[in-house]
């Protein structure tokens, strides 16, 4: 009589999915802080495949990888297909620092023509798409909560959290969605 | 709410991602364990607190994470100046400085 185990995402299930508003957990990914000098930078988008923005407020991706400026020493790095960030950067003797965030974020996708109104209800930032236009991502707040929001295309942006955020990031998502 | 000009950002951001970090241009003692007791007072607990232009740390800890200094007033809670950390005080003209 053998038990099975299985993992659980934070937010399995959960969710909704309306005409003009979608929000969604976003597949498992792998995830990378990297902390590195303008000296490393170089090696370290070679050594990923993309170049490291240098640009505040903006992104670069290739493929399922993409790299969010976070600082202008530090990067959000995610990989959709989930290939493993720390064994990609080992090889590169520039000081630097990698610290793997896979399990720490989770993530939601919102999109939708409501998803800048709703996304202001707990956002401080100006999303209106001069200010923060598609390909911008931001370390930011939504309420309470520290996330870094990534706007993927002109209705819809990718919501990064700690996980043990992730519920109150959803639920004050869907009280903003009732209200706006 | 206040917009802040954060250095490294190079944009005004909402004062929600930030956080006061004390006061500015205290230079720690090179050599901390030859003060006098009264020496180490003055540079661990005094502050000018003044009523009108400070020079204040800041940091920006829910956007770029970094630490940069801001001139304000804390009479109208204007923001002056912001500058990079380690950068000197700026000239500010008029606002009484
Ligand atoms: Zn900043």
């Amino acid at each position: 009589m053998g038990e099975e185990t299985r993992r659980i995402a934070p937010l399995e299930g959960r969710g909704f999915d309306g005409e003009e508003l979608r929000v969604l957990p976003a597949e498992p990914a792998t995830r990378l802080v990297l902390r590195a000098s303008a000296e490393a930078c170089e090696d370290l988008s070679a050594a990923l495949g993309l170049d490291l923005p240098r640009t505040p407020k903006t992104t670069s991706s290739k493929g399922a990888r993409a790299a969010l400026w976070l600082g202008p020493d530090e990067w959000l790095v995610i990989d959709q297909a989930g290939a493993n960030l720390v064994a990609a950067c080992a090889g590169v003797p520039a000081f630097h620092a990698a610290v793997d965030v896979s399990h720490r974020n989770t993530a939601m996708l919102v999109s939708g023509p409501r998803a800048a109104d709703v996304l202001s209800a707990g956002c401080p930032q100006d999303l209106s798409l001069h200010a923060f236009p598609v390909g911008a991502a931001s370390r930011t707040m939504f309420g309470k909560a520290e996330i870094v929001l990534w706007r993927t295309g002109e209705d819809a942006f990718r919501v990064e959290c700690w996980r043990s955020f992730s519920d109150y990031v959803l639920l004050l998502m869907e009280a903003a969605a009732r209200d706006v | 709410m206040l917009l802040i000009h954060c250095p490294y950002c190079q944009e005004e951001r909402p004062e929600l991602e930030f956080r006061h970090a004390g006061e500015a241009h205290i230079a720690r003692p090179t050599d901390m364990a030859a003060l006098s007791d009264a020496d180490f007072e003055r540079f661990f607990f005094i502050r000018s607190n003044p009523k009108g232009i400070v020079f204040e740390r800041w940091r920006h800890i829910h956007g770029c994470a970094r630490f940069f200094n801001a001139a304000r007033d804390t009479v109208s809670d204007r923001f002056l100046a912001t500058y990079r950390a380690g950068d000197p005080k700026p000239a500010l003209d008029g606002e009484g400085a």
